[in-house]
């Protein structure tokens, strides 16, 4: 076991499945020669070379579509948009094309590809540098969404994400890059997709999160469970598919659900997790389900006071969680 | 000295009325409240009382003439102060509140009293719009009685929730009040005795009304057996049915020495065939139902000011469970044949016997039949399942000497014995409808089709 960031933790993943499969290779803006602006390929364009690890112009939707191409020939693509707030020109590829090559042509085509998106805020990144992208991609059958919060899922994740031979979209947050360290295991090792985890037993309350909400949540479970209020933790770690069977597990033997996430609350993934439980768990809810989650507001703001009050965070969720305990 | 009288306002939403019928003519006198006019709107016809005592001295409006509410229609002449004007009732305002004064821009202002437009409501003064309101930041919304995961739990364990107190928000009973109700049972009290020795309290205090779920002192003359949810159930049932409904009793005699015979002759068939017992309840249920066609008012509920008529006949038949009296419902009993019968009340009875029933086994009963005739009983006078009409019993069968064709014969006798409601049904219906089952049942017999 080593301890690492979740930026080492995704390093490590890349330079081991490029390692094992010469057909996995890397694209992006800045990739290559800088090693990526968060450092996440860095090192690999020494091991692989220019052909492995491709620096691609200003240009989101090529970079996809060249990735699209290049998945459909059999190679194993993992291009990155730079921040989520880029991903837009690439939709029409990832969403109009890659998630409907394989049931458009009926199995003929695969698209084995992983597309690294770093997002979401609390870094002062303003309007373009901030955003929650999940739910379009969430809505969108035929691709699979993983969202890791702790390094250990998200090199676990990855490499899963690498093998996989549909279309996967690996949302990373960026402020987890570094802030969050833990333990990972040094030999060859992958998760399922599409499998949640218990981060914290309780029994009172179940509070379903990921991505950087998933830590307050769990400072947040620490603080009340000093007054008596027992809060199970649930990281969703994949969107989609949605682990379901974790969720109503939880939320059957709480009676009680919090979503916190930081994407805005209106149509967010919450609101589908609350729909299940609300139609596969009805009698065994306590309270009515809880969501915290960002403001309906079109951009995470850049001023300092503004952003704060954007974003959820401990003191909210433990207000929150005592609010539903109380009812 | 010369008042004029005005088209009121009938409605919310009625802007305009046409003039019917005048009804007093220029120099009558008019009394106060007296109608002056017939004037019919798009949501009713009606009269317009005169406010005033006086005499009509002038006709505004004319037959046939359509004019706009608080529009004159006549003027008369008066010793009484002037009817107060009417308001009109103007739309709503939907200007934005005063407060609010920034530019429109993109996200617009937040209208007040709008009701909904287009094709999910009828404009603004649709009565029917529905006003919605945020809270306000103290407010707390009242929550609903029973969560689902409460009433699953009470479902489950039988617990009468009116027992529990809640400790959630605004009293609210939780999850983990029923849970805890479970485990510990109501207000703790003395001792708990096997249900199967009732026990006579003498209390020094002779208070006969008190709530039995307050615990009292035991003292060596007394035990105290706390009320299980469902005997409390029961218990709140039977003083109900007795306050609310006036109880009129009637009994007949019925030959049952033909429908004997029957079942002698074709029991042990009927048990190869079917693996179950033939008992003459099946048969009484067949004659009940019919009857109940007859007679439908026997088959119904009173509504407070009218009664009301179940066009369906599901049977109740009182079953003696281990949790207690519980009355299981066969539906639709009178498409069922004997032998269809037979099987609905044995099914149901294993299962109020395995404590298996479902809620809806237990609802939408419409008629009570209870067999006390298996614990030897050959009279009884039961009370009603509220909140139906009437409930028959079947006594014991015994024979008996009994006249027939002027001679002593034996016959098998049984007595049925019926309490109704005497709201709904006088001694003529109810009299009618037990010899209609008396005679059907007499009837039955080795020409009565099983199935």
């Amino acid at each position: 076991m080593v301890v690492a960031s979740v930026i080492e933790a995704i390093r490590e993943a890349l330079r081991e499945e490029m390692r094992r499969n010469h057909d996995v290779f890397v694209l992006g803006e800045d990739v290559g020669q800088r090693g990526g602006v968060f450092l996440a390929t860095q090192g690999l364009l020494e091991e692989f070379g220019g052909e492995r690890v491709i620096d691609t112009p200003l240009a989101e939707a090529s970079i996809m579509g060249i990735a699209l191409g290049a998945a459909f020939r059999g190679m194993r693509p993992i291009p990155e948009v730079q921040f989520s707030d880029f991903v837009w020109p690439a939709v029409n590829q990832l969403i109009g094309e890659a998630a409907r090559a394989c049931y458009g042509t009926n199995g003929a085509l695969n698209v084995p590809m992983v597309v690294r998106i770093p997002y979401g805020g609390g870094i002062r990144g303003g309007l373009f540098h901030s955003q929650n992208v999940e739910a379009m991609f969430f809505h969108t059958p035929g691709l699979k969404v993983i969202a890791p919060s702790t390094p250990y899922d998200a090199k676990g994740l990855l490499k899963s994400a690498i093998r996989d031979n549909n279309p996967v979209i690996s949302l990373e947050h960026k402020k987890t890059y570094r802030l969050v360290r833990g333990e990972v295991p040094e030999e060859d090792y992958t998760l399922p997709i599409g499998l949640a985890d218990v981060k914290r037993t309780g029994g009172a309350i179940t509070t379903v999160s990921y991505g950087l909400m998933l830590h307050y949540c769990l400072e947040a479970a620490e603080q009340v469970s000093q007054e008596g209020i027992d809060v199970e933790v649930v990281d969703l770690r994949t969107l989609k598919p949605l682990d379901k069977k974790t969720i109503l597990e939880s939320v059957r033997k709480t009676g009680r659900l919090l979503i916190v996430h930081e994407d805005n609350l209106t149509g967010g993934v919450g609101a589908e997790v609350a729909a299940v439980a609300a139609a596969e768990a009805f009698d065994y809810l306590d309270a009515p389900i809880s969501r915290l989650c960002g403001p309906d507001v079109p951009t995470m703001p850049f001023a300092e006071t503004l952003e704060k009050a954007y974003m959820p965070d401990t003191v909210k969720v433990t207000e929150a969680l005592r609010n539903l305990a109380a009812y | 000295m010369a008042i004029t009288i005005e088209l009121p306002h009938v409605g919310e939403s009625v802007v305009e009325g046409t003039i019917g019928k005048w009804l007093k003519q220029p120099g009558d006198d008019v009394q106060r409240y007296e109608p002056l006019v017939e004037i019919v709107t798009d949501k009713v016809t009606m009269d317009v009382p005169s406010p005033v005592a006086g005499s009509l001295l002038k006709i505004l409006a004319q037959e046939g003439e359509t004019i706009p509410m608080g529009a004159p229609i006549a003027e008369m002449e008066s010793a009484d102060a002037p009817p107060p004007p009417t308001v009109p009732t103007a739309p709503p305002d939907i200007r934005p509140s005063p407060e609010v004064s920034r530019p429109v821009g993109t996200i617009g202002y937040l209208f007040q009293d709008v009701g909904p437009v287009g094709p999910t409501g009828g404009g603004p003064n649709d009565p029917a719009a529905v006003e919605f309101r945020e809270l306000a930041p103290n407010e707390t919304s009242k929550p609903a009685r029973h969560s689902p995961a409460v009433r699953r739990l009470a479902n489950e364990h039988n617990v009468d929730l009116s027992l529990v107190t809640g400790s959630g928000m605004g009293g609210r009973i939780t999850r983990n009040d029923v849970l805890a109700f479970i485990k510990t049972g109501p207000a703790p009290s003395a001792r708990t005795r096997t249900p199967s020795m009732p026990v006579i309290s003498s209390t020094v205090k002779n208070d006969a009304a008190e709530p039995s779920g307050t615990p009292s002192e035991s003292n060596e003359d007394e035990e105290q057996i706390p009320l299980t949810p469902v005997r409390r159930m029961i218990a709140d049932a039977m003083v109900r049915s007795v306050s609310q409904i006036p109880h009129a009793w009637s009994t007949v005699e019925v030959d049952m020495t033909s429908l004997v015979a029957l079942r002698v002759q074709i029991r042990d068939e009927f048990q190869r065939r079917e693996g179950i017992d033939l008992t003459y309840l099946p048969f009484a249920i067949k004659a009940l139902v019919e009857s109940l066609k007859e007679y439908p008012t026997l088959n119904a509920v009173w509504g407070g000011d009218k009664i009301i008529l179940k066009k369906r006949v599901n049977v109740g038949i009182a079953v003696a469970a281990p949790v207690g009296l519980v009355v299981p419902v066969i539906h639709s009993a009178s498409q069922l044949s004997i032998a269809g019968l037979a099987a609905a009340a044995r099914d149901l009875t294993l299962r109020a016997r395995n404590n298996k029933l479902t809620l809806e086994d237990v609802q939408g009963g419409t008629f009570t039949l209870n067999n006390t005739g298996v614990l030897g009983s050959t009279i009884s006078q039961p009370i009603i399942n509220h909140p139906q009409a009437a409930i028959l019993t079947t006594e014991a069968i015994q024979k008996r000497p009994v006249v027939r064709d002027d001679a002593i014969a034996i016959r098998s006798m049984m007595n049925i014995c019926m309490s109704f409601d005497h709201r709904i049904n006088d001694g003529a219906e109810s009299g009618g409808f037990l010899m209609a089952v008396k005679s059907r049942l007499e009837s039955m017999g080795p020409d009565t089709p099983i199935y």
